[in-house]
C-alpha cells in the first residue's frame, strides 16, 4: 500500500532564503513520526507546505495517492490534513464549543446544526474541556488553549494530524496529560506528525524520527539511532561537541 | 428563535400599517428610512459579519439606479428593471469581490471606495446610454394620486427591506454566517479549518450588493430623475457604515435600529441647520467612534 | 517634441505630488492610520496663503514658514487628544474617525470661506522658462522645486535627527521601540504632526497653481492614495517615486484620453496595482 503522505524533492524559497530544500519524506498510515531540528531549521515551513499555506517552490506533495502540491489550506483541511499551531489560534469571541463545532462543520463535513455541536462536545470531553464549553475561547489558559487546539484537530476528522509544538510552554504534569491524549488519538488510527523541541516527548511517542537542519532532512530512523547519530548531535550542539564525543 | 420570528412579524405589521393616515412628508421619511435600512443591513454582511471595511455601497447603489433606469429607457417594465438591477449589482459584486477581497484592511477599504468614483466617471462618459452629466429621466408610474404613488414606493422599498432582512436572518442561522464569523475573528485560522474563505467572502459581498442595487433602482423610479453625483455619492457608503456602527455590527436588529436613529438625527439636523449638516454628521461619527464603537445595542442589559 | 513637454509637465506635477503624499504616507505607514483629513489640511494651508497674500501681502512661498509650525502643532494636538485613543482599534474605526473629523473641517471651511473658488495670482507673474521646445511656467517650476525641497527636508529629518530615527524605529517595530525607551504615544503625535505639517506646507504651493475651494481636498486625498499604493507605504523615497510616477501617468493620460479622465485613469491604475502587487510597486513582500 502506498504511503499516506509523500514528499518528493520538496523545496521552498523565500526570496534568496532556502527555508526548505529537497526534502523527501514518506509517512505511512498509522505511523507516529517525530520531526525535530534546531530553531529555524524549517519545521514550521515544512508543515505549511503540507497544509497548503505556502505552495512548494519545487517538488511534489501527495496525500493518499493524490497530488496536492497546489492545494489551498481549506482544501487540505477537508481532505483530512489537520494541524495545530505553535501559537494557538482560537476564534477569541466564540465559545470553546463553537470553536470545535467550526472544525467539525467545515473540515469534518458535518451539517450545520445541533449534530455538529454534540460531536464537538464529545471531542471536548475527550480532551477534558467539557466544563468550559460555554466560555469564550479568549479566556482560556495556555494549557487549555493547547487542548482546545487538539480538540479542534480531532473534530476535523483527520487522517493525518500535524502537531506543531503542542507542548511548548506547558509544565511537566500538563505535558504528561498531553502525552496521554496524543497516545489515545494515535490508538484511534490517526497518523500523527509531531514537531517537538522536547526530546522526552518524541522519544516517548514516536516510532520514527526525522531531523531537519538548515531546511534539509539530515537523518531519519528509530529514536535510539537518531540520538546517537553524529550529524544530529552536531546539528544540535555544534561541531566541537560532536567531535569530542564521536 | 420563535420569539425572534414573532418580533419580526410584529415589526412587519407595524411597517405595513404605517402609511395609513400619514401625510406625504411622513411617507417620504418612511421610504427613506427603509432605504437606509436596506443600506445598513446590506453593509452588515460584508462589514459586520465578515469584518471587511467596505465602502462599495455607493457603487452598488448607483449601479442599480442606472441599471434600472437604462432598462426602463429601453422599454422594460419597472418590476423587471428593478430585478435586473439586482442581478447586475450581484454580478458586479461577484466579479469585484473575487478581485478585491484578497486585499486586507486599508487597502481593501480604499479600493472599494475608489470603485464608486470610477463607476461615476464611466457613467458620466457613457453619454449615449446614461445621458452623462445631464442625468436621466425615468417614466412616472400611472397612479390615481400623488399619495398613491408615495404609498406605492413606500411598499416597494418595504419589500426590498423585507428581502434584505430575511437574507440576514437566514445567513445568521447558516453555515455561511458561521463561516463569516470565523473569518472576521481570524481569517487564516478559518482557512486552515476548512472554510473556503474566498467563496464565503464573495458571497457576503454579493449579499451586500444585491439589495442595495435593487434599492437604487427603486430610488431612481421614486425620484424620477438621477444623475451620477447623486447616486454614486460616497455618503451612501459612509451612512451605511455609520448606521451599522450606531446599531451594532453583526447583529440582526442593530442595522435597523441604527437606520432609524440615524434618520431621526439627520432629519432633526437637516431641517433646522442645513448649513452645518455635514459637520454634524462628522461630529456624530467622531462621537460614535470614540464613545460607542460597539453600537448602542451593546449597552442593552442581558444581551447574549 | 510634445513628448518632452508632457514629460516635463509630468515631472513638475510629480514633484508637487511627492510633497502631498509624503506626509500622508508617513502617517499611514507608521501609525496604520489613513488620515482622511490630509486633503483638507492642504486646502486649509492654501487658504492661509491666500489670505496672507490678500490681506498682508505675504508671498505665498513665505507663508509656508507660517503654515508649517501651525499645522505641526495642530496635528500633534489632534493625535495626542483624539487619535491616540483609537490607535489600536480596527481599521474601520480609525478610518471613520478621521473621516468624521474631515466632514467637520470641510463644513467649517465652507462656513468660513464660502464655496467660491479662490485663485491666488502672483503679482508680478514669474513668466515662463523655455528650454528648447519645452516651456515651463516659472511659478510652477519654483513650486515644484520647493515641494521637492520640503520633501527632502522631511527625509533628512527622519534619517538624521534623533526624533526622526525614533519615528522610523516605531515604524519598524513598535514593541521593540517601546522597550528601548521610546515614548510611542509621543512619537505617534510627532508623526501625525509631521504629516499635518507636510500637508499644510504644500497648501501654499498648490494654491499658486490650482484654485482653492473647501471641498478640493478630496482630489488631493485621492492622489495621495494612488501615490502610496504606487510607491509603497511609510517611506519618503517611496512617496517621491509614486508621486513622480503619478504625475507622468496623469500628464500622458490627459493627452491620450482627455484631461477629464486623468483622475479616473489614476484610480484604475490604483486598482490594477493593488491587484497585481498588493504591497505597492516598491513595497517589499515579507516572509514569515
Amino acid at each position: 500500500m502506498s504511503a499516506l503522505l509523500q514528499l518528493s524533492g520538496v523545496s521552498r524559497h523565500f526570496g534568496g532564503l532556502k527555508a526548505v530544500s529537497g526534502v523527501d519524506l514518506s509517512v505511512e498510515r498509522g505511523e507516529v513520526i517525530g520531526l525535530i531540528g534546531p530553531n529555524g531549521a524549517g519545521k514550521t515551513t515544512l508543515v505549511n507546505l503540507i497544509t497548503g499555506v505556502h505552495p512548494a517552490t519545487t517538488g511534489k506533495v501527495s496525500f493518499a495517492g493524490k497530488d496536492v502540491t497546489r492545494q489551498k489550506p481549506w482544501q487540505a483541511a477537508r481532505r483530512g490534513i489537520a494541524r495545530t499551531f505553535q501559537i494557538v489560534q482560537p476564534f477569541p469571541e466564540m465559545t470553546v464549543l463553537e470553536n470545535v463545532a467550526a472544525a467539525a462543520l467545515f473540515a469534518g463535513g458535518m451539517a450545520y446544526g445541533a449534530h455538529a455541536e454534540s460531536a464537538a462536545l464529545e471531542h471536548l470531553r475527550f480532551v477534558g474541556l467539557a466544563d468550559v464549553a460555554a466560555t469564550r475561547a479568549a479566556t482560556l489558559t495556555l494549557a487549555m488553549r493547547k487542548r482546545l487546539e487538539l480538540a479542534k484537530g480531532l473534530a476535523m476528522n483527520p487522517q493525518l494530524l500535524l502537531l506543531d509544538e503542542v507542548n511548548a510552554g506547558l509544565n511537566s504534569s500538563e505535558i504528561d496529560h498531553a502525552l496521554t491524549l496524543i497516545r489515545a488519538i494515535a490508538a484511534r488510527g490517526v497518523t500523527i506528525l509531531i514537531i517537538e523541541h522536547l526530546m522526552k516527548v518524541v522519544l516517548n511517542l514516536c516510532s520514527r524520527i526525522v531531523v531537519l537542519h538548515h531546511g534539509e532532512l539530515i537523518a531519519s530512523g528509530d529514536p535510539q539511532s537518531i540520538v546517537r547519530d553524529a550529524r544530529v548531535v552536531q546539528a544540535y550542539l555544534g561541531r566541537r561537541y560532536a567531535d569530542a564525543s564521536g | 428563535m420563535k420569539q425572534g420570528v414573532l418580533t419580526g412579524l410584529a415589526l412587519l405589521a407595524i411597517l405595513c400599517a404605517l402609511p395609513l393616515g400619514v401625510d406625504s412628508y411622513w411617507l417620504r421619511l418612511g421610504t427613506t428610512m427603509l432605504m437606509y435600512g436596506v443600506l445598513a443591513m446590506s453593509w452588515n454582511f460584508i462589514g459586520g459579519m465578515a469584518g471587511y471595511p467596505s465602502f462599495a455601497s455607493a457603487a452598488f447603489f448607483g449601479l442599480g439606479a442606472y441599471a434600472g433606469a437604462v432598462a426602463q429607457k429601453f422599454g422594460l417594465s419597472m418590476f423587471i428593471a428593478w430585478s435586473l438591477a439586482g442581478v447586475v449589482a450581484a454580478m458586479f459584486a461577484a466579479a469585484l469581490g473575487f478581485a478585491l477581497l484578497r486585499l486586507r484592511g486599508h487597502y481593501f477599504a480604499i479600493a472599494s471606495l475608489v470603485v464608486a468614483e470610477v463607476l461615476r466617471e464611466i457613467v458620466n462618459s457613457a453619454t449615449d446610454l446614461t445621458g452623462g452629466g445631464k442625468g436621466l429621466n425615468l417614466p412616472v408610474p400611472q397612479m390615481a394620486s400623488i399619495d398613491d404613488q408615495a404609498r406605492f414606493f413606500y411598499y416597494a422599498m418595504l419589500g426590498v427591506a423585507v428581502l434584505a432582512f430575511s437574507a440576514v436572518f437566514a445567513t445568521q442561522r447558516s453555515r455561511l454566517g458561521f463561516g463569516l464569523r470565523c473569518i472576521r475573528q481570524n481569517e487564516s485560522a478559518a482557512d486552515m479549518l476548512g472554510v473556503n474563505v474566498t467563496l464565503y467572502k464573495v458571497n457576503a459581498f454579493i449579499l451586500s450588493g444585491v439589495f442595495v442595487g435593487i434599492a437604487g433602482a427603486v430610488y431612481a423610479s421614486w425620484v424620477h430623475y438621477i444623475e451620477p453625483p447623486d447616486v454614486f455619492d460616497v455618503l451612501y457608503s459612509v451612512k451605511a457604515i455609520v448606521m451599522v456602527l450606531l446599531g451594532g455590527a453583526g447583529t440582526l436588529y442593530g442595522p435597523l435600529v441604527g437606520a432609524v436613529l440615524f434618520l431621526s438625527l439627520e432629519e432633526l439636523v437637516w431641517r433646522n441647520y442645513i448649513s452645518v449638516h455635514t459637520g454634524m454628521l462628522g461630529l456624530l461619527i467622531v462621537l460614535l467612534v470614540l464613545f460607542l464603537p460597539k453600537g448602542i445595542l451593546a449597552f442593552r442589559p442581558g444581551r447574549a | 517634441m510634445l513628448t518632452f513637454q508632457i514629460l516635463a509637465n509630468g515631472l513638475v506635477l510629480g514633484g508637487l505630488y511627492a510633497c502631498i503624499a509624503s506626509g500622508f504616507s508617513l502617517v499611514w505607514g507608521v501609525l496604520n492610520v489613513i488620515n482622511i483629513l490630509h486633503g483638507s489640511f492642504i486646502v486649509l494651508g492654501g487658504y492661509l496663503a491666500f489670505y496672507a497674500h490678500a490681506e498682508l501681502g505675504v508671498h505665498p512661498f513665505l507663508s509656508i514658514l507660517i503654515a508649517a509650525p501651525l499645522f505641526y502643532a495642530a496635528g500633534y494636538a489632534l493625535q495626542g487628544a483624539l487619535i491616540n485613543r483609537m490607535i489600536a482599534a480596527p481599521v474601520l474605526l480609525t478610518l471613520s474617525l478621521t473621516f468624521g473629523l474631515d466632514l467637520m473641517l470641510q463644513n467649517g471651511m465652507l462656513l468660513a470661506f464660502t464655496a467660491d473658488f479662490r485663485k491666488l495670482i502672483l503679482d508680478p507673474p514669474l513668466g515662463v522658462l523655455a528650454l528648447g521646445p519645452v516651456v515651463i511656467p516659472v511659478d510652477r517650476l519654483a513650486a515644484m522645486l520647493l515641494a521637492l525641497a520640503l520633501t527632502g527636508l522631511l527625509y533628512l529629518l527622519l534619517s538624521r535627527s534623533r526624533i526622526g530615527r525614533a519615528v522610523v524605529a516605531v515604524r519598524m517595530d513598535r514593541e521593540a521601540a517601546a522597550l528601548m525607551g521610546v515614548s510611542v504615544k509621543r512619537i505617534n503625535a510627532v508623526t501625525f504632526g509631521l504629516g499635518a505639517m507636510m500637508a499644510g506646507a504644500s497648501g501654499p504651493l498648490l494654491a499658486t497653481i490650482y484654485p482653492i475651494s473647501p471641498l478640493a481636498g478630496t482630489v488631493y486625498l485621492g492622489k495621495a492614495f494612488v501615490i502610496c499604493v504606487l510607491g509603497g507605504l511609510g517611506s519618503v523615497p517611496g512617496a517621491m517615486v509614486g508621486g513622480i510616477a503619478l504625475g507622468i501617468v496623469e500628464s500622458f493620460g490627459a493627452l491620450w484620453f482627455g484631461p477629464e479622465h486623468a483622475t479616473t485613469l489614476s484610480f484604475l491604475l490604483l486598482i490594477v496595482v493593488l491587484l497585481v502587487r498588493p504591497t505597492g510597486l516598491l513595497g517589499r513582500k515579507g516572509y514569515e
